[in-house]
């Protein structure tokens, strides 16, 4: 395939928005927040996302925004990831990794159920207060 | 913990970033058997003792954790660059910026695996905020550059997941022959 160029990225870019357009997403947006702190980046943070990246192109969603932050204050629970669904609590998730990414995709983002067993909610004692 | 050498890349950029930095530029360089890579930023910069105690793998930082995040990816870094024959240094000026080098010797035994370069640039792109984040990389007689904010300029945005699956294509797709 060989390097692309900028001219060519934005003709991709310009495609791809024809496709989605002629859609009806009607759907509100779905916000997945990645937690990139050291100890999220050695627990492969980077593999989960691509992992999300993956399986959001796999099934063809479009009403995704994407977002990293430093690290989310859970070192023995990263990699974290939040994720925002309208109509849903606001839920982080615990090791997430690239198998759990793909769950989240399904279970939460298409089905808007929980992936119980991930759901994390209390940052490591270490660093409360 | 499994740090890959483009890990050690995406931590110091993130600190850059956290940093304030409005400006980040990297160099990633690669020939024979060699991988030099220079981060510089224009951040808030750190004194001579702050310096002093990023390298230090106790330096837990003031309060919470902002502190300790910068104090837990350098003191790895630099033991993994001295364990192959590489070399570590981190130069800072408060109110002007850091610049840190590193190097690892690719043909040692104790070199850590390189990681996915593609992705570790996607994920130094990633970040919330108005930076600009430059890189340059060569590997033997090839060399390309990005911009953070050429991307952001032909994709429209780096958050939509339809631009960020662009953004790591493209970024993939630049470090074919
Ligand atoms: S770096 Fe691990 S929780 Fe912050």
């Amino acid at each position: 395939m060989g390097k692309m160029t900028l001219e060519e990225l934005r003709k991709l870019r310009e495609e791809k928005k024809k496709v989605v357009e002629k859609r009806d997403v009607s759907d509100k947006d779905v916000v997945i927040i990645v937690g990139m702190g050291t100890c999220g980046i050695a627990a492969g943070a980077k593999q989960t996302l691509d992992a999300f990246l993956d399986e959001l192109d796999k099934r063809d969603i479009h009403n995704v925004v994407v977002k990293q932050t430093g690290c989310m204050g859970f070192c023995a629970n990263e990699p974290t990831v939040e994720v925002k669904k309208p109509g849903m609590p606001d839920i982080v998730y615990g090791r997430v990794d690239d198998k759990i990414a793909r769950k989240i995709v399904d279970r939460h983002i298409i089905q808007s159920r929980l992936v119980n067993e991930h759901v994390f909610d209390k940052p490591s004692t270490d660093i409360v207060g | 913990m499994h740090f890959a050498v483009s890990d050690f890349l995406s931590d110091i950029v993130q600190n850059s970033i956290e940093a304030g930095s409005s400006s980040v530029m990297v160099e990633y360089l690669e020939g024979d058997g060699r991988l030099e890579v220079y981060i510089s930023d224009n951040g808030k910069g750190m004194d001579a003792a702050t310096v002093e105690r990023v390298k230090d793998p106790f330096y837990t930082g003031g309060h919470k954790h902002e502190g300790r995040k910068v104090g837990l990816g350098i003191p790895f870094l630099i033991q993994a660059a001295e364990a192959a024959g590489g070399e570590f240094d981190i130069k800072s000026e408060p109110g002007y910026g850091t610049s840190v080098y590193f190097s690892f010797d690719l043909t040692h035994i104790d070199c850590p695996p390189r990681g996915n370069l593609p992705s570790a640039f996607l994920s130094m792109m990633l970040f919330p905020g108005d930076y600009e984040l430059g890189i340059r990389r060569k590997k033997d007689a090839s060399e390309y550059s990005v911009q953070r904010s050429e991307l952001v300029e032909t994709l429209g945005n780096l958050e939509d997941v339809d631009s960020v699956l662009l953004a790591r294509q493209y970024l993939t797709s630049l470090e074919e022959e």
